[in-house]
């Protein structure tokens, strides 16, 4: 059966109707033709598929498009081109924060997400104190970041293009 | 997975009417029910959306407690700033599972309901007596490792895999639930759930329609607040063994040992006669063994899970530890 | 044009003389932006909205017999279109290089799991849905799925057993000896894209989209399963989600994809699902190995042994090389060698990162190490003292060689002097700390390889080879080496890859496909240097390129002006003689210091360095990386990776990413790698060596050893989970 629903996807508004049982993950690659976000293990385990809901970030795979109903997504697709790249995706590329790049969309914009978590003052697991201002030490990123896996095992790189888009100049 | 009918509900009467019918199933998050069904383990004929009911906010109760609304996601738990200063093990907890990613979308409702991570469980090619009662259990004697010690039956050795619901284990959480009659009832978080024994497919108290609408914690108690987590890798793994300790001293001695666990058993574990054995007693390496051995008189492995025993006594006794020093 | 070379013999370090300052640099990648920003397109993105799509039925026995599929059941379903049988789909992957088609037959089961339909639907949930609830009938047969069962049929092939002295006597008269058992169990690949394939014919001839490595191979492959010819065979794979082995045969969704896509006359996807990833793809086979060393009172070894069981299915040619570098690392006169193969119905065996020398020098390491420790030797000690002047075994020279340099390079930058020869003598608050040592070795091959390079009248070029970039870095590395030799900067070059259209690369495995195809270019620059030094009338050791300006003699041009019309040479390396003169490895040396809870047994680590010696390095930051990789892979051997088979049907049991553990963020802190700089005259023309592989080689063994220097354990039984450690710590 159909289901109509209505979101934003990259700030375009877009009427969708599709089986219930579509992932919001598969209306973005296969019906929307949004092949930026991917899929590694559709079942919530490796967070290739993390996408912007409402600037939220989530595992799209785990979610069905059909609850989404009025919500804002933004995929890697909204976040920059090649020609015109965000901060993150720039520190990515300077700092080899992948190698085959199947990971790398969902690492981005889970950073993208992670880096306003932080400055909401959210805690992490690796955190000392649940409250106050947060120092994104490494170990911070890599706690919060965990949620990626990568198996080119990038981690060192991701780790500094995320601390160099948060921060600045590299050390 | 199984075609559905899908609805949103906005009211909590239209919510257990629907969850009421034969085969519906309630949807918040998602992020076990939607794991589940594609694979078919779980395959509801009919969805029923409760992410527009007023069950996301978190409130103090009239007597210093803390009412979470059902729908409170995970993050907005852990991030919560009464929840920090007031129920730290519980953050703790929080911040322990899962990724943030599923952390921004799991709800409190849908954490205490997730079923087992037992790989038997999950394929539906394997005898499950949960799945299928009567079918077998595969996992008694396969890959257990990650399954329970404690409060298994011959039926069953799943474990529940929350890490947030061990700690409002040990804070005495109550949960609220409404049923399609509209009645609220509260029921201890311990007499939530049901231990496998011959009917490991029934995991709650819960009749069908009933709706989980909020989570409620008694007024905080002063004391030390620990969560740790034994797992095979540092994050992004479920717990082999955690233990969550609220603990309080007076002169010298345990005031109050309020402990719950988790990896060891179908539901999270509490234990009175381990509490008793403390509290009023000075700390020490006999009295931590001796809580231990009360806490794993019936623990039996079943093979692969064997170090579990060890381990929960190791884990338990550094945090009664850690947990006795802070506080003195 | 076509510029030949066949390495028969030492090649002149030509790169040396060019001034462009291209290589050796950390260049970003050039295919970065695209992937940054989701425009870099996969196997199962490309397509044009028709695709119909498969998934596929999974095998519910370890062996027997399809007997019945309810297809007619099936195809009551709504969406369905096809359920396919056909024989021709494939029982498991092709090995690595096999160049023609694996095990066909869907109906003859030979491990749980196996693919035994394809269900062709509309839609993805609708094809998901039918084979999930397919209805088989089987005919089962008993099966042995356990290598130790005393069941399990055992290959030892004659070639495989080598005995060179008396081993066994040299272990009874030494003063110093260890003989123990280690094991390592399945691993798998992961890599995070499933394999995945987009079929479409037109007329006779097949387009596949594939996730694949080595399309010079997989064409082959893939035109055999189908019983075609493999002109009518295009595939292409401009970009891979990583492969680390498992994409280096044709795999069923090829195959099945393509047949269904005939049946239907219209194209169709096929996505495996990560749990059929897991299950019906190349495992790297589990390990039981005995490691024998003797030695003399100043810890020069006089024996080795070595023997290996490991396991695949009866009838597969491939089996876990395990003491591959063991040959040639160490010296020590007597030495014994014993391989075995059990035969049982689990998923296929092959090749995953490093074949071989992944799971074997974790043992030979940890060998060494417990010799060391016995001797009461410094481990690096011991090692510097068994460093063979040439092959142990086949007397030859080695091609070169900066192993030393790496262990005592390596030893210095880590602080090893602080490392307490005793084990656990050093406790931060619950931590137990130690520090490990181990080698790294993997032999260097060169591939046969083509690249069409051309230089186009307004000073561009393009580089053209179905050559695969599968995180390694080829786009990047192979523009740097033309960039060098024409003196072009980066984004003046056009880089194409993954394409049967064009010329056959080496593929991407066995570390060699930047060393093979890097030398196609190289040989194709090379000429394209003569026909523009020619346009000059001089000789092309006097031309210098450099940032599009040509100068030979008193001559100074724009490449620009001077090329008139495209100029195309396609180079061709070749091995030869000089595979055998010598002998061909790269080197290294792992340092890993690690903390071990002293109540749990977690083990964390803290720091890791990895110091290499692989020739020229061509980019410094996507080696870098690479080595990262493997040391990564390390970890994961190390500490949490293993596919636990069910010791009743043999199947995978945690055939997910929740439970095969591979290491998250949080478990990998920042790595340290160091290259020293070597050249190697014999290896090919840009005198570079493997890399991919090096890093993986012997870093497990680094952390297990650490391990034992924090806490006097030793986890014999990989991965060293925390079970495995607490019960031999204090309570």
């Amino acid at each position: 059966m159909t289901q109509i629903t209505n979101l934003k996807i990259n700030g375009v508004s877009q009427r969708v109707g599709v089986d219930e049982r579509t992932s919001l993950l598969d209306l973005l690659r296969h019906h929307l033709n949004l092949t930026g976000t991917k899929k590694g293990c559709d079942h919530g385990q490796c967070g290739a598929c993390t996408v912007l809901v409402n600037g939220v970030r989530i595992n799209s795979c785990l979610s069905l498009a059909c609850m989404h109903d009025g919500d804002e997504v933004v995929t890697v697709e909204g976040l920059g081109t090649p020609e015109n790249m965000s901060r993150l995706q720039k520190a990515f590329v300077q700092h080899d924060g992948f190698q085959c790049g199947y990971c790398t969309a969902g690492q981005i914009c889970s950073a993208t997400a992670m880096l306003e978590e932080v400055a909401a003052g959210w805690p992490s697991n690796v955190s000392a104190c649940l409250s106050g201002k947060v120092e994104l030490s490494d170990e911070e990123i890599a706690e919060r970041m965990s949620g990626n896996l990568c198996r080119c095992s990038a981690y060192p790189g991701i780790v500094r293009a995320i601390r160099f888009a948060a921060e600045g100049d590299t050390p | 997975m199984k075609p559905f009918t899908y609805e949103r509900v906005t009211s909590s009467a239209d919510a257990t009417h629907a969850g009421a019918q034969t085969g519906a199933a309630f949807i918040a998050g998602g992020t076990n029910l939607v794991d589940l069904m594609k694979l078919e383990v779980m395959a509801p004929d009919r969805l029923v959306d409760i992410n527009r009911l007023d069950l996301q906010s978190i409130v103090a109760t009239d007597d210093g407690g803390l009412r979470i609304g059902a729908l409170v996601t995970n993050s907005a738990l852990a991030a919560d700033a009464t929840v920090a200063e007031h129920y730290e093990v519980l953050a703790r907890a929080l911040l322990a599972g899962a990724s943030g990613q599923l952390r921004n979308k799991a709800t409190t409702g849908g954490n205490l309901l997730q079923r087992t991570r037992c790989a038997y469980f999950y394929d539906t090619a394997m005898p499950c007596n949960k799945r299928e009662p009567g079918s077998g259990c595969q996992a008694r004697d396969g890959l257990n490792r990650i399954l329970a010690i404690l409060g298994t039956s011959a039926q069953c050795i799943a474990t529940h895999p929350s890490d947030m619901a061990v700690a409002m284990m040990a804070l005495g959480a109550v949960v609220e639930v409404e049923d399609k009659g509209g009645t609220i009832r509260r029921i201890k978080l311990d007499d939530l759930y049901c231990l496998p024994g011959s009917t490991p497919h029934i995991e709650t108290v819960l009749d069908a329609g009933d709706l989980i609408c909020a989570v409620i914690l008694p007024a905080p108690s002063k004391g030390v607040h620990i969560y740790r987590k034994v797992r095979d890798r540092s994050s992004y793994a479920f717990a082999l063994v955690s233990v969550a300790a609220v603990m309080r001293m007076e002169e010298s001695r345990i005031a109050q040992a309020a402990l719950a666990f988790g990896g060891l058993a179908p539901k999270p574990w509490r234990s009175a006669q381990v509490e008793a054995a403390l509290e009023g007693n000075a700390p020490s390496d006999a009295l931590f063994d001796h809580a231990a051995d009360l806490l794993l008189s019936d623990a039996q492995g079943f093979g692969a899970n064997d170090f579990k025993i060890p381990l929960t006594r190791r884990t338990l006794k550094a945090v009664l530890r850690t947990a006795t020093e802070a506080a003195q | 044009m076509t510029a030949h070379h066949k390495m028969d013999g030492k090649h002149r370090d030509v790169l040396a003389d060019m001034v462009q300052d291209a290589l050796g640099r950390g260049t970003p990648r050039i295919d970065g932006p695209l992937k940054v920003s989701g425009q870099a397109k996969y196997a199962a993105e490309v397509g044009d909205g028709t695709e119909a799509v498969g998934v596929f039925l999974r095998a519910t026995v370890s062996k027997g017999r399809v007997t019945e599929i309810d297809t007619a059941g099936l195809h009551a379903m709504h969406g369905v279109l096809a359920v396919i049988t056909d024989p021709r789909l494939l029982r498991n992957p092709a090995q690595g290089t096999a160049d023609k088609a694996p095990v066909q037959g869907p109906s003859d089961v030979a491990y749980f799991g196996q693919p035994i339909a394809l269900v062709v639907a509309e839609t993805f949930e609708q094809a998901r849905h039918a084979a999930q609830t397919a209805t088989v009938q089987y005919e089962e047969q008993t099966a042995v799925t356990d290598p130790r069962d005393p069941e399990a049929a055992i290959d030892s092939p004659e070639a495989k057993q080598i005995n060179i002295g008396d081993l066994d006597a040299a272990m009874q008269d030494a003063p110093v000896s260890i003989d123990f058992e280690y094991t390592t169990p399945s691993q798998n690949s992961a890599a995070m894209e499933p394999h995945a394939s987009v079929a479409s014919w037109q007329g006779d001839e097949l387009t596949l989209q594939g996730s694949y490595q080595m399309l010079n191979y997989n064409r082959n492959e893939l035109a055999d399963a189908l019983g075609i010819d493999p002109a009518k065979v295009r595939m292409l794979a401009p970009y891979v989600g990583g492969g680390f082995g498992s994409k280096l045969g044709i795999a069923p969704d090829a195959v099945a994809a393509a047949i269904a896509a005939q049946e239907l006359g219209r194209p169709v996807r096929v996505v495996m699902t990560r749990p059929q990833v897991f299950e019906t793809t190349m495992r790297r086979s589990a390990t039981v190995q005995r490691l024998r060393l003797c030695a003399d009172a100043q810890g020069k070894l006089t024996g080795i042994g070595h023997d290996a069981t490991v396991s695949n299915l009866p009838g597969e040619s491939f089996s876990e090389p395990v003491a591959l570098a063991t040959h040639f690392l160490y010296a020590g006169k007597n030495r014994a060698f014993a391989h075995h193969i059990a035969r049982v119905h689990r998923t296929c065996a092959g090749s995953m990162r490093a074949p071989g020398e992944a799971v074997g020098m974790l043992a030979l390491e940890n060998a060494m190490d417990e010799l060391a420790h016995k001797a009461g030797i410094d481990p690096i000690q011991l090692r510097l003292r068994n460093i063979p002047d040439r092959h142990p075994e086949n007397d030859k020279e080695f091609s070169s060689r900066r192993f030393a340099d790496c262990l005592i390079t390596g030893a210095e930058r880590f602080g090893w002097s602080e490392r307490h020869l005793d084990p656990g003598m050093r406790r931060e608050g619950e931590w137990l700390i130690g520090m490990g040592v181990a080698s790294a070795a993997r032999g260097n091959d060169l591939s046969e390889a083509k690249a069409r390079v051309t230089l186009h009248d307004n000073a561009r070029a393009t580089i053209e080879t179905d050559m695969t970039d599968i995180g390694t870095g080829t786009y990047t590395i192979l523009a740097q080496i033309a960039a060098e030799l024409l003196g072009l900067s980066l984004d003046q070059i056009t880089v194409k890859l993954g394409d049967t259209d064009f010329p056959s690369g080496s593929g991407s495995g066995g570390s060699w496909g930047a060393s093979s195809v890097g030398s196609a270019v190289f040989l194709a620059c090379q000429d394209l240097r003569k026909e523009i030094a020619a346009l000059m009338k001089g000789d092309a050791s006097e031309l210098k390129l450099k940032d599009g300006t040509a100068t030979l003699g008193n001559m100074r041009r724009d490449l620009s002006d001077m090329i008139t019309r495209a100029i195309t040479v396609t180079g061709h390396i070749e091995p030869g003689k000089a595979s055998d003169a010598v002998h061909h490895a790269g080197f290294g040396a792992h340092f890993a210091e690690v903390a071990v809870n002293a109540v749990t047994g977690e083990t964390r680590v803290r720091r890791m360095l990895g110091v290499f010696s692989a020739g020229r390095i061509l980019n410094s930051q996507t080696a870098r990386s690479q080595c990262h990789g493997g040391m990564i892979f390390g970890i994961g051997a190390a500490l949490t990776e293993e596919m636990v088979h069910d010791h009743r049907d043999g199947h995978i049991v945690n055939h997910n990413l929740a439970e095969y553990h591979i290491p998250v963020n949080l478990d990998v802190p920042d790595l340290d790698v160091v290259f020293l700089e070597e050249r190697d005259a014999w290896a090919n023309p840009i005198q570079s060596k493997g890399v991919g592989e090096l890093g993986i080689s012997g870093a497990g063994a680094a952390i297990t050893n650490a391990i034992f220097n924090a806490t006097g354990v030793r986890v014999r039984d990989y991965p060293a989970t925390l079970n495995k450690i607490f019960p031999h710590l204090p309570d």
